[in-house]
């Protein structure tokens, strides 16, 4: 890794833009019989930082095509600040985007790769080199004009690519897989500087990212993609503390699951019969009848093992098994429980002076609040 | 890379290096040897006519003898002074310098459409394209006499030029779908992205991407007219005599050694083309390697 790749982007005046609203609005692309993207509606406001997080094949490149103008979606209309942008050629949308590989043009250098979009829009050869210069500096690379794509680092031509989409002053930013060539050092640095530059400069990112890690660290909301469906969109916290549906549990962090029929529900909680487990509580959710077969699920981090003391507080779910196994990964162990009924349980406990450890083959009674499992 | 580019190696470690991995080879080994040998009397093989035909062009004698008795240049002044050979070359080099530009245009169009167009019919249309490759010459010939006898365009040169258009497509057709074969599509998405419309787009990054296809499809596109003969004997007429076409009718009077002078002419012009073609793509390609190896050191340099 050179100085470059570690520099931050430097404060600037000039660029920087209001970011544009972005609906999409019953979106559908078909391609023959695969639909690749499905009934997907997203209302995306000015400045946001929006990730479409899903695994390979979900949609997310497509949807951001059909954004670019790329691809034609088959069914509904996608709006920028309330207009529609079916008729608009790609070239007169003036929305950014940074590849996947960037694309930059190998045969321009660094300056020619940036003044290529200034020159589209006619701008004057003094205006261009102060803009190229302006955008160079905000991405911390003065001075590379000359050089050529093919003998920059990959976080550099990250960077050109990313000074690239900005020069123009797009409201929208497209970024589809930005950091996926690149080590894990090098992104996680880089997904601070994304971050901060948006905080600058006020655009509209809309990020595709398969790393839930990633979509984590930097959005202001997530779009889970699945089979070309949204399945579910909220803030990160959310996501994670209240996932709705078990794909989202599952991509997003660990999560346990537990086979339940629904037994009767009271107003404010689900009460649910697990095999071998007796009576477990949710909270409440709609859509539900008593006699389904749903799942239970929680993280492996909010359950707690704790001593045979009875009195245990109505809000928990309190379940016993049996040590399976135990991993020691540092601050944790991670402990595998079998439960009546085969069932099998992870959790997570802090490493700290003070709290018990087990061993295989012990056992175990564990319990969690009733509000930080779902039903999904 | 040495004398032209100095500036460009300021480590000389590094040069040393890249010196001597080029001069290891492989150890000798009757295999390599046997190889050798094949390949050399393949390529003897190939250019055994020049030997022939490029001395007797030079022979004192006044009939086609070989080896030569003696040297004279009376066939090149023969050449020079008996009508018609002077302004068949010039013919010849008119209609083939409208062959490539015509063929190297619509042939970067048609693989365009054909490599990156989603329409019916299109592998049909592509091996339409590239059927002067396996169609016989001749039977193309008839076929392109009748219709231009109608359309009275024998013995018009860009009558002579349509048709060696149609015969040297497939050349720049190959050529040039080859390296787009090779191009990233998403160059000119990001292109249109960046405010390029599609003409824009195609001058300011596709085809400076795919210029050694489309150059080297140029290139067969000159060959194939310059020295096209079956058509030419059909459609030349009085009016577009090339010089292949006036090889023949001279060949059909009389046998003397003008006809090797001409050859030689020929042949030499050829090479000149693809010598000079070559020299040119190797200096760009020279130029940019340099820049590159430069910047490469200076990097490595800081690191
Ligand atoms: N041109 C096309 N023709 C047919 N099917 C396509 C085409 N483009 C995409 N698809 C299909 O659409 C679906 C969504 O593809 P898309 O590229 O949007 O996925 P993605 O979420 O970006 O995946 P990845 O993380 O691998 O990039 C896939 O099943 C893909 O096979
Ligand atoms: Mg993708």
């Amino acid at each position: 890794m050179t100085d470059m790749d570690q520099a931050t982007y430097a404060v600037s005046g000039a660029i920087g833009s209001l970011g544009a609203r972005v609906i999409f609005d019953r979106i559908e692309k078909r391609y023959g019989s695969v639909v690749a993207v499905d009934d997907v509606s997203l209302d995306i406001s000015p400045g946001e930082f929006i990730t479409l997080l899903g695994p390979s094949g979900s949609g997310k490149t497509t949807t951001l095509m059909m954004l670019a103008g790329f691809e034609i979606p088959t069914a509904g209309e996608i709006y920028v600040d309330e207009d529609p942008i079916a008729a608009v050629p790609p070239y007169r949308r003036n929305i950014g985007m940074v590849f996947q590989n960037y694309a930059l043009f190998p045969h321009m250098t660094v300056g020619e790769n940036i003044a290529f979009p200034l020159q589209m829009r006619k701008m004057s050869k003094a205006e261009i080199t102060r803009q190229s210069g302006e955008v160079l500096d905000l991405v911390g690379l003065p001075g590379y004009e000359g050089r050529y794509p093919r003998q920059l680092s990959g976080g550099q031509q990250q960077r050109v690519a990313v000074a690239r989409a900005l020069v123009f002053n797009p409201r929208v930013l497209l970024m589809d897989e930005p950091l996926g060539a690149l080590d894990k050092q090098l992104r996680e640095h880089l997904q601070l500087e994304i971050k901060a530059l948006h905080e600058q400069l006020g655009v509209t990112i809309i990020y595709v990212t398969h790393d839930q890690e990633e979509a984590l660290v930097m959005s202001d909301r997530i779009a889970v993609m699945n089979n070309g469906r949204i399945e579910q969109c909220g803030r990160p916290t959310e996501l994670y503390d209240e996932p709705s549906t078990r794909f989202v549990a599952t991509f997003i962090g660990e999560s346990n699951f537990i086979d339940a029929v629904v037994e009767r529900l009271d107003g404010t909680a689900v009460c649910v019969e697990a095999p071998g487990l007796g009576e477990l509580r949710a909270p409440m959710r709609s859509g539900l009848t008593a006699g389904a077969p749903v799942m239970l699920t929680v993280r492996p981090e909010k359950i707690v093992a704790v001593g045979d003391e009875n009195g245990m507080a109505a809000d928990m779910n309190v379940v016993t098994g049996t040590v399976d196994d135990v991993v020691f990964v540092g601050e944790m162990r991670r402990y595998v429980v079998v439960l009546p009924g085969a069932q099998r349980l992870v959790l997570k406990a802090q490493n700290r002076r003070g709290v018990q450890g087990f061993a295989r083959g012990d056992p175990i009674r564990v319990c969690w609040n009733v509000d930080d499992c779902r039903i999904v | 890379m040495t004398a032209s580019t100095p500036a460009a190696l300021p480590r000389p470690d590094a040069a040393a290096v890249s010196r001597t991995r080029r001069r290891t080879r492989p150890p000798l080994s009757l295999s390599r040897v046997l190889l050798w040998i094949v390949v050399a009397v393949v390529l003897a093989y190939l250019v055994f006519p020049v030997f022939i035909v490029a001395p007797v062009s030079f022979s004192s004698a006044k009939y086609l003898q070989f080896p030569p008795p003696g040297w004279s240049l009376q066939w090149y002044e023969n050449y020079l002074n008996r009508p018609g050979w002077v302004p068949a070359t010039f013919v010849s080099i008119r209609v083939a310098i409208i062959t490539t530009l015509l063929a190297t245009t619509l042939g970067t169009a048609a693989s365009l459409a054909l490599v990156r167009g989603r329409f019916p019919g299109r592998n049909a249309i592509n091996s339409f394209m590239v059927s002067p490759l396996v169609v016989p010459g001749i039977i193309v010939a008839i076929g392109i006499y009748f219709f231009y006898a109608q359309a009275k365009l024998v013995g018009n040169p860009l009558g002579l030029a349509f048709a060696h258009t149609a015969l040297a497509l497939p050349f720049v057709v190959t050529n040039v779908s080859a390296t787009l074969h090779g191009f990233d599509e998403r160059l000119e998405y990001a292109a249109m992205n960046l405010g390029a419309n599609r003409w824009q787009t195609f001058r300011r990054v596709t085809l400076p991407i795919i210029r050694p296809g489309v150059f080297a499809g140029a290139l067969f596109a000159f060959i194939t007219s310059f020295d096209e003969l079956i058509v030419a004997l059909f459609v030349s007429g009085s009016g577009a005599v090339t010089l292949p076409r006036k090889m023949w009718d001279s060949l059909r009077q009389e046998i003397d050694p003008t006809i090797a002078a001409v050859s030689t002419i020929l042949i030499t012009l050829s090479v000149a083309i693809l010598l000079s073609a070559e020299l040119l793509r190797q200096r760009s390609e020279r130029i940019r390697t340099a820049t590159w190896i430069a910047e490469e050191e200076e990097l490595g340099a800081r690191e």
